[in-house]
């Protein structure tokens, strides 16, 4: 709580400006046992309600899958979260105390949430170590940036992430020679070096072997409990095989809850999928 | 933990060709050619003539802001089409101090610079103040166009206002300007601008020695902004430009600024084409306000993509090729000096996208 | 021949001498100029048509005096004789010289007229010669001894807006100029009336040739915003496409001078498919052999269309010299109409006005109601999308960018008919128009309207207010701290494929 009534006060001396840096601490107040609230969040672009009225709760240390059909409002919900979009009414708050609405993209990735987007993202220009790199937990501030050399231990630490999604051997290629898998792979390597408390994956294993799947499937499932996790995923084995709670998504609201077995047996679901 | 100071490990991210390459520059801009200027006789065929040493001098001031325009658009992917108006401003802000250093030698000898005296001003305007010092001119010279660009930047950057948005409208800043140095009444000459000048602390401007110390001091920006320039690039700031330019959205969810980090490299062009400005002046003798049209600040970006985007030395490259060019056009074919350069922003986008220094790594590859 | 024209002068003057009184005839030779002045008043009074001939051979110094001598006049005696003259005109049978009759007597009608005045105000019947006869009447009637008759004229004065008007009526509020307090309170009271018409006559003005000056935005950004939108390409060498227009109409001008002289005046109309054609295609031509190989990075054809727009230029310097040519408007554009005083609207602003409107209209039915249109705009929404259903996009592509360049070309004959024709022409509208698309928002046809309609209004306002480069300076800051507000422009499409 102090801790973060300070950074609240860093950024207030530009005038309100963010300036992109909200210290990484241990400040999420996980009191309630909850990690992230959202709450009658709404968004409309243009009329078309893409979210209406959405609530849920993730837990610490929890593996939520989302699913639901395309234009569920599955994305906008992450952009929500992660300062993308700004909800045009509702709550979103990250533990007890982050108002999440209030900061910049860059500040809700310092409080801790990581994202891996839909299409992988990454820095093709880069190398694969250049990319996990940049991610790495740091103070990421453009005048620190000047002078900030890696040190063994972040060496070490960059070394031991490639090495969990094997890219080892491509260290020093640029990322965009990478295949689509390998991408996913990167996208997700960096979303670790950052090392966030709670983990937003956008279709994580779409475009990759079923070799490729069930390893990260087996990688998010030794996550879980140290990290929250929220996977958005049409594939349905493997959230079967992630075996977490399980969240349908309706027209930008919650349409049902439960484990994939409930879900799926809900009358409301199966309409939904099979169409009226 | 054992950690590498940074100079070494900035010496060794450096190739030792580079380092060998600044050297033999240094030796030609500060011994070899002032000496064939200064001390050979005119007569000599090793003679270096004034026009030569001028024409030198101002083409790396261009490289300079070559460099400079390069350090954002081809590392941080901000392409700006008014970096003429920074060059400028750093020039007028010097040219102010050569204004007053011609004293009581103007065609109205009086304390006033002539235009002045010609609008019937009775002092000089407030902004005038200090223009007299030195030092204060350095000041300015870094001042003026770091806080336009600072201020400038800092409301572009922090809407989003990014690619083609961003280009218009710098064109559009560098457009607004040079109708205000129009002006007579903005205090700055109006389209005649300031000329004429007589010394610098004092010493004549024109002398062979001053043009050899402008000349030199030319050449010293030109490799301390080669050797910043590439500190940054090899540094982690260069590498989050560069994933800011591919990316943006994704080092913000990383946890990155982009608003700082473009905010600074924005910043700091703009100085180094403040300074490459304020040399320029004092050696071509004039600076008026068509040095901010919209043309001026594009033709920049093209020196750049000839010589070839995110390299450092590309630039130097292509502002020496194509300021030679001109030189050449419009003193042979002036007729044909547009269609060269038209032709030439056409070729190099479409064919040569990588420019003379894509050509060259590409020619070193096939070897 | 000579000879014959003398004879036929003095069979006039004599006998026009015949019906009026001999003795004033006689007063007009005298040595006095008052006399004579007060004689020329008398004949004018008669107000017959012989008086207006005696006066007219007077003014033409083809008037005998009756000893047979020359009348000498002087200036004061000429501005008597010709505000006499044009009292007497204003009872001519045609309405025509009746108009200008009464415009000439404006300014300078003296107390002496009034009573003439009065006299042709009451035979009078087309309003307007009659509200300018109130006019003249009122303002001979301010130096009447009688106070009664200056408060009716100075209220009379306050109705009439005109600059001449408020100048009379300025001395009339000071103490010094007007004696009795009534009329001076009245005279206030009129001549902030008078200033009111006055600024709102200006105002009207200012917005009318700013509505103009956004016609001309709205034509050159018209075209930018369907390229921009369909391919996302901003067009450097647009401002030269504006010039390739007024470049074919002056083509076309010369042509009818040559060949056609009787159907001269015609000439714009002729220029209208010429320009469009001949821009769009250079644009076509642009766009198969350089922007085309550019999709998809815009900041590369930012460059190359600059380049583009420099060989244009210096092809137009080659082609028809570096000078301004010589664009005449055709007789039915120039003049204008008066719709109150103060403020005239010219013929060639209401032509460009209605014309881009027009342009504006076909546009809209071209994008809304026809299947090309249908393909631009879903392209401008989803390029593979739309390439997926069978869309050409290639295609598209250069049609829609032929349509711009065309459209362009549209804007250059507008242009052609009010601003100097010459090869750097273009360059002096591309950062206007730029603004105009960045304000209006990315390939919004009604963010275009809107913003060079206002852009244009708000400009002329501005340069009303403090000149033409601070009005410039303000609206370029106005613009960048606008897309502070909202970087996507007036009219933003919002929604998850905005980045």
């Amino acid at each position: 709580m102090t801790a973060f009534a300070e950074n609240r006060h860093d950024q207030e001396w530009l005038g309100g400006v963010s300036i992109g840096h909200v210290k990484q601490s241990d400040a999420v107040d996980l009191s309630h046992k909850v990690i992230l609230y959202l709450e009658g969040i709404s968004v409309s672009f243009d009329g078309f309600k893409a979210l209406n009225n959405l609530n849920l709760a993730i837990d610490a240390g929890e593996l939520r899958c989302i699913i639901g059909p395309n234009g569920a409002g599955k994305t906008t919900m992450m952009d929500v979260i992660t300062g993308k979009t700004r909800p045009d009414e509702g709550r979103c708050f990250f533990g007890q105390t982050i108002d999440l609405t209030k900061l910049s993209e860059a500040e809700i990735a310092h409080a801790g949430i990581g994202r891996k987007f839909q299409k992988p993202t990454i820095f093709e220009n880069l190398t694969v170590f250049e990319n996990v790199e940049l991610a790495l937990k740091m103070d990421k501030r453009a005048r620190k940036s000047l002078f900030a050399w890696l040190s063994d231990e972040q060496r070490d630490k960059i070394s031991d992430t490639l090495k969990l999604i094997h890219l080892a051997e491509q260290a020093d290629r640029p990322a965009g020679l990478l295949s689509h898998g390998q991408k996913q792979w990167l996208e997700i390597g960096m979303l670790l070096a950052q090392d966030p408390k709670l983990l937003l994956l956008d279709e994580p294993v779409a475009g990759m072997t079923d070799d490729e799947t069930a390893r990260t499937g087996e990688l998010f499932k030794s996550l879980a409990g140290q990290h929250s996790l929220v996977v958005v995923e049409h594939d349905m084995a493997f959230i079967a095989q992630l075996g977490g709670k399980v969240t349908v998504l309706h027209e930008g609201a919650v349409l049902a809850e439960g484990d994939l077995a409930t879900v799926q047996n809900d009358e409301r679901v199966i309409e939904v999928y099979l169409g009226r | 933990m054992m950690r590498t100071p940074l100079a070494v490990r900035f010496l060794q991210a450096t190739p030792k060709s580079g380092w060998l390459a600044l050297a033999v520059f240094a030796a030609l801009t500060f011994v070899v050619l002032p000496l064939l200027h200064l001390a050979v006789p005119p007569e000599s065929p090793l003679h270096v003539s004034t026009y030569v040493i001028t024409l030198a001098g101002k083409i790396m001031c261009y490289a300079i802001v070559a460099v400079a325009m390069d350090l954002i658009w081809g590392y941080a992917g901000i392409l700006s089409l008014g970096h003429g108006l920074f060059f400028a401003l750093g020039g007028y802000a010097f040219g102010m101090y050569l204004m007053r250093q011609i004293g009581r030698d103007g065609s109205y000898q009086s304390d006033l610079p002539d235009f002045m005296v010609f609008l019937d001003w009775k002092e000089l305007p407030w902004y005038w103040a200090g223009s007299d010092s030195f030092l204060w001119a350095l000041f300015l010279v870094v001042a003026v166009p770091g806080l336009v660009a600072f201020v400038f930047g800092f409301f572009a950057f922090r809407s989003r206002i990014k690619d083609v948005y961003f280009s218009i409208i710098t064109q559009a800043l560098t457009f607004a300007a040079m109708l205000l140095f129009f002006r007579n009444e903005t205090g700055f000459g109006g389209n005649n601008g300031f000329t004429d000048f007589k010394r610098i602390l004092g010493f004549p401007i024109t002398s062979p020695e001053m043009r050899v110390i402008l000349f030199a001091l030319s050449a010293a920006l030109l490799m301390a902004t080669l050797l910043i320039g590439r500190y940054l690039v090899v540094s982690k700031f260069g590498r989050v430009l560069a994933a800011i330019r591919d990316a943006e959205s994704r080092t913000m969810f990383l946890g990155y600024n982009p608003l700082w980090y473009k905010l600074s490299i924005w910043t700091f062009s703009a100085i180094l084409c403040g300074l490459a400005g304020a040399l320029y002046v004092p050696q071509v003798g004039i600076i008026n306000p068509s040095e901010m049209s919209p043309a001026n600040s594009i033709e920049i970006a093209i020196w750049t993509a000839v010589g070839g985007r995110g390299t450092l030395v590309g630039p130097v490259i292509g502002a020496a090729l194509v300021n030679l060019s001109k030189s050449f056009f419009t003193q042979t074919f002036p007729d044909y000096w547009l269609f060269f350069l038209g032709a030439l922003f056409v070729a190099v986008t479409l064919w040569l996208p990588d420019g003379v220094a894509g050509l060259w790594k590409r020619w070193r590859a096939t070897k | 021949m000579r000879h014959l024209l003398i004879a036929l002068f003095c069979w006039l003057s004599l006998s026009a001498q015949a019906a009026v009184d001999p003795a004033l005839l006689r007063q007009l030779a005298s040595e006095e100029s008052d006399d004579k002045i007060a004689a020329i008043q008398a004949i004018a009074a008669d107000a017959s048509p012989e008086a207006l001939q005696v006066l007219q051979s007077l003014a033409d110094g083809t008037l005998a005096a009756p000893d047979g001598g020359e009348i000498v006049l002087n200036n004061r005696i000429r501005s008597v004789l010709a505000n006499a003259l044009a009292g007497l005109r204003l009872f001519d049978a045609s309405a025509a010289v009746r108009l200008a009759a009464a415009k000439e007597l404006q300014t300078g009608a003296g107390l002496d007229m009034a009573p003439l005045l009065e006299k042709a105000l009451a035979q009078e019947s087309d309003a307007k010669i009659k509200a300018l006869l109130a006019a003249a009447h009122a303002q001979a009637n301010l130096a009447s001894p009688d106070s009664s008759a200056r408060l009716a004229a100075v209220k009379a004065l306050g109705e009439f807006a005109s600059p001449s008007a408020r100048n009379l009526l300025l001395p009339l509020t000071k103490e010094e100029g007007e004696a009795d307090v009534a009329v001076r309170a009245a005279a206030k009271e009129a001549l902030k009336a008078a200033e009111r018409r006055l600024a709102l006559g200006e105002a009207l003005g200012s917005a009318f040739t700013g509505l103009s000056l956004g016609s001309i935005l709205l034509l050159a950004a018209l075209g930018l915003a369907i390229t921009y939108g369909v391919m996302g390409v901003i067009n450097m060498a647009h401002g030269e496409l504006l010039m390739i227009g007024a470049y074919a109409t002056y083509a076309v001008q010369s042509l009818f001078r040559n060949y056609l002289p009787g159907f001269v005046d015609a000439y714009v109309l002729a220029a209208i498919p010429v320009a469009f054609f001949a821009a769009a295609a250079v644009g076509i031509l642009l766009e198969r052999t350089v922007i085309r190989h550019l999709y998809g990075r815009p900041l590369e054809t930012l460059l190359a269309t600059w380049g583009l727009s420099l060989i244009l230029i210096q092809a137009a310097r080659v082609l028809f010299g570096a000078q301004n040519v010589e664009l005449a408007n055709p007789a039915w554009m120039s003049g204008g109409v008066e719709p109150m005083p103060g403020l005239v609207l010219p013929w060639n602003r209401i032509a460009i006005v209605a014309f881009s409107l027009f342009v504006l209209l076909l546009v809209w039915l071209l994008m809304n109601r026809t299947r090309l249109g249908m393909f631009v705009r879903a392209v401008t929404q989803n390029r593979p999308m739309a390439g997926c259903v069978g869309v050409h996009t290639a295609k598209i592509d250069t049609l829609a960018f032929g349509l711009g360049a065309g459209i362009a070309g549209l804007g250059g004959v507008a242009l052609s008919q009010i601003a100097n024709v010459g090869p750097d022409m273009g360059q002096g509208y591309i950062v206007d128009s730029f603004m105009v698309v960045v304000l209006g928002g990315v390939g919004q046809l009604a963010g275009a309207v809107w913003a060079a309609l206002g852009l244009g209004v708000v400009t002329k306002f501005l340069e009303g207010w403090a000149g033409a480069v601070i009005a410039k300076i303000v609206v370029l800051v106005f613009i960048i701290v606008f897309i502070q507000k909202r970087p996507q422009g007036l009219f933003a499409l919002k929604g998850r494929f905005v980045e």
